[in-house]
């Protein structure tokens, strides 16, 4: 459980943003110079607020109302920063321990203090790095042990600046995997700070846009991202729907992989995942059509039927609209002309089309496993 | 050739006291260069550009100045110096101590330069690093600022245990130049080439310096070389 609520000036700007988060993975997004990384070193104690209030657990951690400001080090929040930020004269193992050693002494259910570091080197495939400088790492390995000293310090609270923004893509899909096993096996809540969609979709369960320094809209990923009128802020480039799908089965014929979700089938390029496996899926707004019948004679594969919800306001010749597929949201991006040609309003019975193709690396690397599969995600990308 | 080696006991008194003072000198000096390197590069303060004034003063006065300012000081009835014999026992007048206080004095501007730039070059936000890890100031000091800054601290000692080695002007108006007490390499060829046919001693003597001074500079490449290696990483 977490409450922010915070107010500081930087010369004119003004970081003004509250929100609260129940825990899992919440996303502060926004572009740079929005208030992200101001607003987690408030969170961590690295910034005191000329006002505000942060509670953790419950704990009041920051209250200029009261006159309470924990300073850093007794917070127990990891911080996991955009460069790493490892100490260059320590080793990586001396790296992963330094925080263990101002850590409260674990309770006797944990398994021992040596079983946890082993437990965490597991998790992030450092093992062959223990005895190795910072200097030595590529990119990825670094940020890969700097989450493992943040986790080894006990954290109740795990904040993570950008930790991907310096890597390139492969090293990207090299760490997001680990970062998801985080989020669903080490039950320490995450606030992640990000401008990238992608990584947003695939990895947030709540969502918070910063804008200018103020919070513009707080929820579920998946219904933040669907909202329209956000888009200016989201980015209308990768704005698109996600869909919580699970496996359902595979087409070996033509390689394909059969998705279920409640809006309907999907088929895309074979995913190397069991049947069962939840995935989440990012529909961008670009790559879906509309039709008004249930097409013939078309080479896309997945038609889904649904209603327009919500028609958004056009700017230039484009406009997005909000399509409801049997509950599910579904966003899809025309031409005004298009939407005029068909006589397209709210309540309006669709049908939207995808192609399969239209699951390309961007949209399958923005897929999720919600619990299982991240080795089989890795291969992807 | 073996005239040139065969030291007398007047001329290796001169050469252990002269390493003896430039010794103590850097030791002395040492915490309280560390202590005002870091104010100066990271506190804010009123008065801190006077204090860096005060800091390089021995930089760019004349040494007779320095050395004088000192006897004025520290000397028998100089109100420090009173103060300290009366308190501690402790006498700089005319004694080897006294050579090694100039000389601390006339290197302190080097040392503490050399650290307070070795501090401002360590990236603050490792500290910060440090700190969300635990870590309180006593213990991002000594596991963290500390490490970090060790090549600077070791170029800041062997540049004043070097300047001190060279002292004179400060050292011979505080302290005169007495042998077997306060009489220095420097103010011993000094002494020699003043006296018909020192010659010989004071070359001898010479060649002691400039071997000492170069083992001491060599020995500084080797450990600054390795403790940047250490901080490295590499």
């Amino acid at each position: 459980m977490l409450r922010v609520a915070v107010e500081h000036h930087f010369g004119s700007f003004v970081l003004s943003a509250a929100f609260d988060s129940a825990g899992g993975l919440t996303a502060l997004f926004g572009r740079s110079g929005a208030g992200k990384t101001s607003l987690i070193n408030a969170i961590a104690g690295l910034l005191r607020p000329e006002r505000g209030r942060i509670l953790v657990d419950d704990e009041v951690l920051t209250d200029t109302e009261r006159g309470i400001f924990v300073p850093a080090r007794r917070r127990r929040i990891g911080y996991v920063f955009q460069e790493g930020r490892l100490f260059p004269h320590l080793s990586v193992h001396q790296n992963l321990l330094y925080g263990r050693w101002f850590a409260p002494p674990m309770d006797s259910k944990g398994g021992g203090r040596a079983g946890e570091v082993d437990q965490i080197v597991e998790l992030l495939g450092i093992g062959a790095l223990l005895h190795r400088r910072p200097a030595h790492l590529s990119g990825g390995e670094k940020q890969r042990v700097a989450i493992g000293r943040a986790l080894l310090a006990r954290p109740r609270l795990l904040v993570m600046d950008e930790p991907l923004a310096s890597l390139d893509e492969a090293r990207k899909t090299e760490i997001l995997p680990y970062i998801e096993r985080l989020r669903d096996e080490a039950g320490v809540p995450i606030v992640y700070v990000s401008h990238q969609v992608a990584e947003v979709a695939r990895l947030a369960t709540t969502m918070v846009v910063l804008s200018e320094g103020r919070v513009a809209a707080v929820g579920p990923t998946a219904a933040i991202m669907g909202r329209i009128d956000l888009f200016p802020l989201t980015g209308r480039a990768e704005a698109g729907a996600l869909l919580a799908t699970r496996v359902s089965g595979h087409d070996p014929v033509f390689g394909l992989t059969i998705l279920r979700a409640s809006a309907g089938e999907l088929r895309v390029p074979h995913l190397d995942l069991p049947v069962g496996a939840a995935l989440r899926v990012r529909i961008r707004a670009r790559d879906v059509m509309i039709a008004l019948q249930p097409p013939l004679g078309l080479s896309a594969l997945n038609v889904l039927p649904g209603t327009v919800v919500e028609i958004g306001r056009a700017e230039g010749p484009i406009v997005e609209m909000r399509l409801d597929c049997r509950g599910e949201a579904l966003i899809a991006r025309l031409t005004r002309r298009s939407v005029e040609t068909l006589g397209l309003a709210p309540g309006c019975p669709v049908y939207a089309v995808i192609k399969s193709i239209a699951f390309d690396h961007h949209a399958i690397a923005g897929a999720a496993p919600l619990s299982q599969g991240a080795d089989a995600e890795t291969r992807h990308g | 050739m073996t005239q040139l080696l065969s030291f007398t006991p007047e001329e290796l008194t001169a050469i252990r006291l002269s390493l003896r003072v430039a010794f103590w000198a850097m030791l002395c000096s040492l915490p309280v260069g560390v202590a005002i390197a870091l104010l100066l590069a990271r506190g804010h303060f009123w008065g801190k550009s006077l204090l860096n004034a005060v800091v390089h003063l021995p930089l760019v006065m004349p040494p007779v100045v320095t050395g004088y300012l000192l006897l004025l000081m520290f000397g028998r009835r100089g109100p420090l110096g009173r103060l300290l014999a009366e308190s501690l026992g402790i006498v700089f007048a005319f004694r080897w101590t006294g050579a090694a206080l100039a000389c601390a004095v006339m290197g302190f501007p080097l040392m503490v330069r050399s650290m307070r730039l070795s501090i401002e070059a360590v990236d603050r936000r490792l500290e910060d690093a440090a700190r969300t890890l635990g870590a309180n100031a006593f213990w991002v000091f000594a596991t963290i600022t500390l490490p970090l800054i060790l090549p600077g601290i070791v170029a800041g000692m062997i540049l004043s245990f070097a300047r001190a080695l060279g002292e004179f002007g400060a050292t011979i108006t505080f302290v005169s130049n007495i042998p077997g007490e306060t009489q220095t390499l420097p103010t011993a060829i000094y002494t020699l080439i003043q006296v018909p046919g020192g010659d010989l001693a004071a070359f001898r003597l010479t060649l002691v310096s400039i071997a000492i001074s170069l083992a001491a500079l060599l020995a500084s490449e080797v450990l600054i070389e390795r403790a940047t290696r250490r901080v490295h990483g590499l």
